[in-house]
């Protein structure tokens, strides 16, 4: 069954558990990388390359990146409507804001398997 | 009957001379506050900044070379420390957010004792970045 409320309490419930998971997710990443960086000598080219090669690092960082995408818009949509009160300049915000999103998340995984 | 120190204009409204002069922030508010502005700045210019940088470093090995003489640049060193303050208050004070959201630590001692931490935390980070960065 589908409820359709687009008004009232729970409605952002879902989107407020998203914000929190992708957070731990990025959390992890964070930590990895920093293990990473902090157990290795300074990378030279061939290292750096080699690091991102790696399938579990490709797959890692793009499920970073996706946790990203879904964690900022969450955030500036927030932000936005927060303090963004005329409501064509905010959805042409929210707007920007979303194309912006996408475009990381389109660069990254062309980045990520040139 | 009143006295004059009792006359405050009233209603009071917060307006932006308010909010950055007379409104006196708790720790816990201040790491609220940046929460958002570190996390603004995260989205842009900073995830523009290093995807930049992460495609000219592995696009080849001069580019790798490019991107290690440019983060020596002192203007570029800056705006990675603001970039590091930035991620690592984001990252500290979330952690205390979603301790919050789980019930913990949601007395006001101790809620102004991790608001502590948090800016402490995330200001020695900084400084021990910034350290293997200069």
């Amino acid at each position: 069954m589908v409820k359709r409320v687009v008004v009232g309490a729970h409605y952002g419930m879902g989107d407020w558990l998203a914000q929190r998971m992708t957070a731990l997710i990025m959390a992890i990443y964070t930590l990895i990388v920093f293990a990473v960086v902090v157990t290795n000598t300074p990378p030279t080219y061939g290292t750096w390359k080699a690091l991102f090669a790696q399938g579990w690092m490709r797959v890692a960082t793009l499920l970073f990146a996706v946790s990203l995408a879904w964690h900022a818009w969450i955030g500036v949509r927030d932000i936005l409507m927060d303090y963004v009160k005329p409501d064509g300049l905010r959805l042409a915000l929210q707007v920007l804001a979303l194309l912006l999103i996408a475009s990381y998340l389109g660069w990254t995984v062309q980045i990520l398997w040139r | 009957m009143s006295s004059a120190a009792a006359k405050k204009a009233r209603p009071k409204y917060l307006s932006l001379p308010a909010l950055l002069f007379e409104i006196r922030l708790p720790l816990p508010g201040w790491v609220s506050i940046f929460h958002r502005v570190s996390g603004a700045l995260l989205v842009f210019p900073f995830a523009a900044w290093l995807l930049y940088m992460l495609d000219a470093s592995l696009a080849s090995e001069s580019g790798f070379e490019k991107t290690r003489s440019y983060l020596g640049l002192p203007l570029v060193k800056l705006g990675a420390l603001v970039f590091i303050w930035a991620y690592c208050h984001h990252l500290c004070a979330g952690i205390r957010f979603l301790l919050l959201d789980l019930n913990r630590g949601i007395e006001l001692p101790a809620a102004r004792r991790s608001s502590v931490a948090v800016v402490a935390v995330s200001l020695l980070l900084t400084a021990y970045f910034g350290y293997k960065l200069w």
